[in-house]
């Protein structure tokens, strides 16, 4: 963490970047925020733990019309965010110093919370640094420990790997997580039944509360003004007398993002009420994969976007019928 | 005071279903959150807070105020019932009881609010005490007693037992009409509910944000802190979503709407967000521009105006589901902790 706040005074001190975007301490082991640091003295708040797991691309685009160029730190992952960005032309590239950091995996307090650790005081072994596989938390309730596996995010066991797509310059090292199968969950709901899968969904989304929290914090949700906002819409941004209403934001929302979608995880994370969204995502990511060739959104600028360009051997509009 | 064996519960939780409706902690895919029983579901009286607040039970998300339907050139206009039953909750916390004290004084005051007003008139409230509080609950700085929770019925789980003292007139029929399955608690009894308190408020001593000082936020502040610089600040992490507003259980503010159901129009109201940006919006625009000035609205209310309003009395009630559940981990906490540190001043 001390190189990254060095290299970052640097870069503030020789006139490079005008203001650093990273995360900042919270007042608990476990809540760091994002946040800009612009003076030496900010710098006392800076943290980079396992707890960071918040994707500062989306960030970018507020950072992209201030004046001057920002230091951002990228996670292998908010990498592929921030390209996809680049290429929707969101974010501008000559705004930002990226700084690629290392990942050994995100932690989910959620997770943490779920083995019944309550009553946190302080967690060690959270640190890029440390090299302990285990988690040790003081408690109010005793000392507790979990393995660093246990209490990671979803996403770092399916991670893309720990290569950072674009950066100005690299920092600190990374650990591989990966130890599933990203496209298994998919798989087993596509072996559902009619019935199972709108069971499985109904139940899910039935827990959504339209709080928006997916929405806003998806860096491909980048529009400056969502149509669920807008007041002429019969479908509106808060919760609606009909719960069909409310299913129909989240499809929206998948159809809306697929193909530009990194799979970074942040609807899910976010998610209060623990609603797998990447799911949605991923069933996209998977079709377009089966029907128009691996194609990974995020990981080459330059690259032709599945559903924005033809090709003769695109799969034809019937395809849906005729699937198995 | 009464008792009734954690394993008996389920009888408990039948036979007052029986009598009317219950609404309890339910464990649905994951989350805990108040939901109607049925013999099917999951109750989970242990995990320490639902998701959302159960202020749903007398102020839902979404509920219908009027249906108009239209049928050739006859057009009809039915009012949505009110609540005209009693049903239970069971198993809130004394956080959660002092919020609806909060909406009381929004939806009971002038002109009262009859479709809360009735859901107040007919529910009955079973408080459970905070068996083991959490780093995120701060009820004592806004003087909550967790251990000893005020409701129809205080209730405690201390060992293999719920111990169950109505305190008012309808936690006495209640209680009545649950007889045969609990069973006076006797001294050992009163005696294990008296350790729960002592151990519970020992925690709460020992909890981080117990000590968190309300110093300088009052009704007559309001000038100081709406003009801090701080805000500037604060808000930038906010990715301006209602997570904070809608796991609450004292934010009501709500938006009517009208939906279109083809061959009418139903009227409804729903939790609204100040988060949001089209939020009191009117004719001519919105009257808070920028999300700075929706995020320092949500706690200059809570700090300022509500107790401007109301006697002093905060709308907060330190649960802290906004400290655990904010994507941005911002909260009200950080906020109050901030113009400590700083003064109000930058």
């Amino acid at each position: 963490m001390q190189e990254l706040i060095k290299r970052a005074k640097e870069l503030l001190a020789d006139g490079t970047v005008v203001r650093v975007l990273g995360w900042k301490a919270g007042d608990l082991p476990y809540n760091p925020e994002p946040a800009y640091f612009a003076k030496d003295t900010d710098f006392a708040d800076f943290v980079y733990n396992g707890f960071c797991g918040a994707n500062l691309s989306k960030y970018m685009i507020e950072a992209s019309k201030m004046e001057g160029k920002t230091l951002v730190f990228l996670k292998p992952c908010d990498t592929y965010s921030f390209n996809q960005l680049l290429k929707e032309h969101r974010v501008e590239r000559e705004k930002a110093y990226i700084i690629g950091v290392g990942c050994k995996g995100k932690l989910d307090i959620e997770k943490i919370k779920a083995l019944g650790i309550k009553g946190i005081q302080s967690i060690s072994g959270a640190e890029l640094t440390d090299e302990a596989e285990t988690l040790t938390v003081q408690t109010l309730y005793g000392e507790k420990t979990c393995a660093y596996k246990d209490a990671m995010l979803e996403r770092c066991h399916v991670c893309k790997g720990k290569e950072h797509k674009i950066y100005d310059e690299l920092l600190l090292t990374s650990r591989d997580t990966t130890d599933a199968d990203r496209f298994a969950e998919v798989a087993r709901i596509e072996g559902l039944s009619p019935e199972e899968k709108f069971a499985f969904f109904q139940k899910e989304l039935g827990k959504c509360i339209r709080c928006n929290a997916c929405r806003n914090v998806c860096p491909a949700c980048s529009c400056r003004k969502c149509v669920f906002d807008s007041n002429k819409f019969d479908s509106s941004q808060k919760a609606n007398a009909d719960s069909f209403e409310e299913k129909m934001f989240h499809i929206i929302r998948a159809f809306h993002v697929a193909g530009r979608c990194t799979d970074c995880g942040e609807c899910s994370r976010v998610c209060p009420q623990g609603i797998p969204l990447h799911l949605f995502n991923r069933k996209f990511i998977k079709d377009i994969d089966e029907f128009y060739g691996e194609y990974q959104a995020g990981e080459d600028v330059d690259a032709d976007a599945p559903l924005t360009s033809f090709t003769f051997e695109d799969v034809e509009p019937s395809v849906v019928s005729t699937r198995s | 005071m009464l008792k009734i064996e954690k394993e008996k519960l389920p009888e408990l939780f039948a036979k007052i279903a029986a009598g009317q409706e219950l609404y309890l902690p339910v464990n649905i895919s994951g989350q805990v959150n108040f939901a109607a029983w049925d013999e099917e579901v999951q109750v989970d009286l242990t995990t320490l807070k639902s998701v959302k607040s159960p202020k749903d039970a007398f102020f839902p998300q979404s509920e219908n105020l009027y249906t108009c339907k239209r049928e050739g050139k006859k057009i009809t206009i039915e009012p949505e019932e009110l609540k005209n039953q009693s049903f239970v909750v069971f198993g809130m916390k004394a956080c959660d009881v002092q919020g609806l004290k909060v909406l009381d004084q929004v939806f009971l005051s002038d002109p009262v609010d009859t479709f809360y007003a009735a859901r107040r008139e007919h529910g009955v409230i079973v408080a459970l005490a905070c068996h083991e509080p959490e780093e995120t609950c701060f009820c004592k700085v806004f003087g909550i007693d967790c251990a000893e929770p005020a409701a129809d019925v205080a209730a405690w789980m201390a060992g293999e037992e719920l111990f169950f003292k109505p305190l008012t007139e309808k936690g006495e029929a209640l209680t009545k009409s649950l007889e045969g399955l609990l069973t006076p608690a006797g001294e050992a009894g009163e005696q294990a509910v008296e350790e729960e308190k002592a151990a519970i408020r020992a925690i709460v001593e020992k909890l981080p944000y117990s000590n968190l000082s309300l110093e300088g936020w009052n009704g007559d502040a309001l000038t100081e802190k709406f003009d801090s610089p701080l805000w500037e600040e604060l808000y930038k992490p906010c990715l301006a979503c209602g997570t904070c507003t809608f796991v609450c259980p004292t934010c009501q503010c709500y938006d009517i709407k009208d939906y279109n159901t083809g061959h009418g129009v139903q009227r409804y109201r729903c939790w609204d967000s100040c988060m949001y940006s089209d939020f009191t919006m009117m004719a001519h625009g919105n009257n808070r521009t920028s999300q700075m000035q929706r995020f320092r609205q949500r706690f200059m209310h809570k700090l300022v105006y509500f107790p401007a309003n109301n006697d002093g009395m905060y709308s907060c009630v330190g649960c802290g589901r906004c400290v655990e559940k904010c994507p941005a981990a911002l909260n009200i906490v950080k906020v109050i902790k901030s113009f400590q540190k700083q003064g109000g001043e930058k």
